[in-house]
């Protein structure tokens, strides 16, 4: 047995992959223009770019998923022809994603063996699987049972499968990207002693991330993307974390956004031992008390999936709590509808802000209305007043500074950025007493990003709104919470004021642990 | 009363035939993530194919073989439409089921044209275990087409759980990314899949033209495709589950066929009523369960979004 693993890991030793103009066009993005890359054995070389700068799209067409228009890819010195993930598996080019390619109904081993010959010919061979899938975890710390199935494990555990998964296939590249943007700080800091321990025994490693203290802490070189072009291509040794930011933005950028303090007002959202189910019918949330006041945001940290979905929901009315009580403003609201908690001032930025923020065959107009559109100023009894909404949402596009071509453009043709101005624009607009901000900057630039870091706060600040974060990037909820709620398996670990807890404190209790300090809050 | 429980229970096996060969096709087809709708009309084809080469040749096998080839031709077909074509599958199913019907008809009425009967199947009496009291007389006097449908079930179920091809399958209906990821072919698998159940589904019609009924005539299956694909539904992709769908279907046309013979006085358009009632009581149950389709049932894949 020990022989045939040695024999697998070994398959085929990558020593230099070097990647020489690549340019790969899309409809109407040029994703990869002329792009130099190279990685030697034994390095880890991060890609480092805003959203869209053409980091994925590169590494798509080195593990064969995409195929470039022009260049060429060199692995060992000669010409690599990469039609397929097949391929780059060959040559021993192994990818995580972002999101995890696993079969969820399946166990560990299944999905490890899938696509791969059995040594047993026709009949499947779990057993062997599951014994070398035991020797790799043991080789590198990947710990993690071959026969529990995908959907019964941690984001953690799932990302070891990923990469078990393509060690097993004698990958001795591996190409990582955004591994760490699900995972709790001591999850990354595990994952980080696990791909150094992996450089040292001669394995390469191509890491895309924005997450600019990441990337100084793991990486030999970095090569930056922006637009589609290489800005710069350096040793870490020569960089900075402002010179980054600089690379990657073109601009200046500030890491902390102004958060003023303001004397808070009455609670405006409580929660009084709110239990709902989840999707599975299991419960949730279990027992969740909390209160926000007016001129305050409250961030919730936890690792994503232990009930932040079903609370942010639960507040909206689209999901029933089964037990305890929901008050705004001091009045009773559990189980409203979602239509009578939008007039009594409770508004919100969704999760998925294209499936439930928006509708993306309507107009840039259309959308922006969509909530109040049943009363003035935008409808005068049953007919809509398209003098006023022509008025309000040419407003509206130039005081959130959404760019597009006009208000009747379709939403879809909008970047993720500009419809969640929009978004903002629409919820903010409503003066809501109470607002719910859902993952307000996923998926987001860094330019787009603090943009919405400013409004959420001058909504605090200036209207006193009480808003409460929902959040899976740690330094949000920190740079923007005036106290902060962690939550794990359906239930607050704790409550404290965002000066008096270090990161590490907040990892503890996304894992599960009690807070021993009273967080709770002095209004006097 | 014993003779009476015996004779339904025998029937029942019977009659369990064409509801497992057709159940279990589309049952590896859903799991790897194609739903196909037209099984009926491929049941047709197959059921006139096979009824066609016996009234012409008398020779069972190859019946059997010609609605095995003619099923296999239209598995490419709902293929190429469901897969290279990436055509909406429920609509495209209904598609294939009328062009099924409408050409076995024309092609009966054209080739044929009176209702002939064949000498089918006869029964096959297994050595000693058709000897058993009651068991022998139920289970061991049938036709080779029957222990055919009753062998698919471990076989499909071993093929499904216990070698690399049934895991591919399995793979490409819950997340055919990751399977291509894997260098596991999406279009390889379904073609594969989606023939094996056009294959099935002749062998079903066959079932009924040249093993049960022996005849043929415009739309002999009367629906049975239609409940084939409920069952799958019912059986929540297990082949065992399906069985007992499938058992549960025949059982209940057993005591129909009963009924109606006897002449037992109950209006017959009930009796003819209740199979699909039973289907209709059945599924509503069954949507309380917690059962989940696979997650890339009707969904042509697309490589890279």
């Amino acid at each position: 047995m020990k022989k045939e693993l040695s024999k697998i890991t070994n398959l085929s030793k990558v020593e230099k992959v070097e990647m020489r103009g690549i340019i790969k066009q899309f409809p109407g993005v040029l994703a990869n223009d002329r792009i130099d890359f190279d990685v030697h054995r034994g390095e880890v070389h991060t890609l480092l770019g805003e959203n869209g700068a053409g980091k994925s799209t590169l590494m798509k067409i080195l593990y064969g998923i995409y195929r470039q228009d022009k260049g060429e890819i060199y692995v060992n010195g000669k010409l690599a022809n990469l039609r397929s993930p097949l391929d780059a598996i060959r040559l021993g080019i192994g990818m995580v994603h972002q999101h995890f390619m696993l079969v969820p109904t399946l166990t560990v081993a299944e999905n490890v063996a899938l696509g791969l010959p059995s040594s047993r010919k026709y009949l499947l061979d779990l057993d062997v699987v599951s014994e070398r899938i035991k020797e790799l975890a043991k080789v590198h710390g990947l710990h993690v049972d071959p026969k529990a199935k995908i959907w019964q494990l941690s984001v953690g555990e799932q990302q070891r499968v990923e990469i078990i998964k393509i060690l097993y296939r004698g990958a001795s590249l591996l190409i990582l990207d955004e591994p760490t943007a699900v995972l709790t700080p001591q999850e990354v800091e595990e994952l980080f002693q696990v791909l150094r321990s992996m450089i040292n025994r001669g394995y390469s490693i191509v890491f895309i991330s924005h997450k600019l203290h990441e990337v100084l802490s793991l990486s030999d070189r970095v090569t930056i993307l922006r637009d589609g072009k290489v800005v710069k291509s350096l040793p870490i040794a020569e960089v900075t974390k402002e010179k980054l930011a600089r690379f990657m933005v073109g601009r200046e950028v500030l890491f902390q956004v102004e958060h003023p303090s303001v004397e808070l007002g009455k609670v405006s959202l409580a929660l009084e031992g709110i239990w709902a189910q989840g999707d599975d019918d299991l419960p949730a949330l279990r027992g969740i008390d909390l209160e926000i006041h007016s001129g305050e945001i409250l961030g919730i940290a936890g690792v994503s999936g232990n009930g932040q979905k079903e609370l942010a929901e639960v507040i909206a009315g689209l999901r029933e709590s089964t037990q305890g009580k929901v008050f705004i403003k001091g009045t009773e609201v559990t189980n409203w509808p979602p239509s009578r908690l939008l007039e009594y001032g409770l508004s919100s930025i969704p999760e998925e802000r294209m499936r439930d923020g928006t509708i993306q065959k309507f107009t840039v107009e259309e959308n922006l209305i969509l909530k109040d559109h049943l009363h003035t100023p935008y409808a005068d009894g049953i007919f809509m007043n398209f003098k006023n909404i022509a008025r309000e949402s040419e407003r509206l596009i130039s005081d959130f500074d959404i760019r597009t071509p006009s208000r009747h453009t379709s939403l879809k043709s909008l970047s993720g950025g500009n419809i969640q101005k929009l978004i903002l624009a629409r919820e903010l607009s409503r003066k809501p007493g109470v607002l719910i901000a859902s993952q307000p900057t996923r998926g987001l630039d860094v330019s787009a990003t603090e943009y919405v870091h400013r409004q959420l706060i001058e909504q605090r600040t200036k209207l006193k709104t009480a808003t409460l974060l929902i959040s899976d990037d740690l330094d949000e909820i920190l740079s923007l919470s005036d106290r902060i709620a962690v939550i794990y398996e359906g239930k607050i670990m704790g409550v404290v004021k965002r000066n008096e807890v270090s990161i590490g404190e907040l990892g503890m209790m996304m894992g599960g642990e009690k807070c021993q300090g009273d967080g709770s809050l002095d209004t006097n | 009363m014993e003779a009476i429980i015996i004779g339904i229970a025998k029937s029942a096996i019977r009659l369990a035939t064409p509801y497992l060969y057709a159940s279990i096709g589309e049952t590896i087809g859903q799991l790897s993530g194609v739903l196909n709708l037209g099984v009926d009309g491929v049941m047709l084809m197959g059921a006139f194919s096979a009824f066609y080469t016996v009234l012409k040749t008398g020779n069972l096998w190859l019946g059997l073989l010609v609605a095995i080839v003619v099923g296999a031709i239209f598995g490419l077909l709902i293929a190429f439409i469901n897969v290279t074509l990436k055509a909406e599958q429920g609509i495209s199913g209904i598609g294939v089921y009328i062009f099924g019907l409408g050409l076995s008809s024309l092609l009966f009425s054209t080739m044929v044209g009176t209702v002939q009967t064949v000498s089918g199947f006869s029964p096959l009496s297994i050595p000693w275990l058709s000897n058993l009291p009651i068991a022998g007389e139920i289970f061991f006097h049938q036709n080779i087409l029957v222990y055919g449908a009753f062998a698919l079930i471990p076989l499909a179920w071993f093929i499904l759980n216990k070698t690399p091809l049934g895991l591919s399958i399995r793979a490409v209906g819950q997340n055919p990314e990751a399977a291509d990821s894997l260098g596991v072919s999406i279009v390889r698998i379904r073609y594969f899949t989606v023939v094996l159940g056009g294959m099935l589904s002749g062998i079903a019609g066959a079932s009924l033209s040249i093993a049960l009924l022996n005849v043929f005539q415009q739309n002999l299956t009367n629906g049975m495709g239609f409940i084939a694909v409920a069952l799958v539904y019912f059986g929540a992709w297990r082949p065992t589950t399906v069985l007992i769908g499938a058992l549960l279907f025949s059982t209940v046309n057993a005591i129909q066929i009963w009924v109606q013979v006897h002449g037992i006085n109950i209006p017959s358009d009930f009796t003819l009523m209740m199979p699909y009632i039973v289907t209709i009581v059945v599924l509503a149950a069954m949507a309380k369960r917690r059962i989940h389709p696979p997650a890339a049932l009707n969904k042509p894949f697309e490589r890279g979004e």
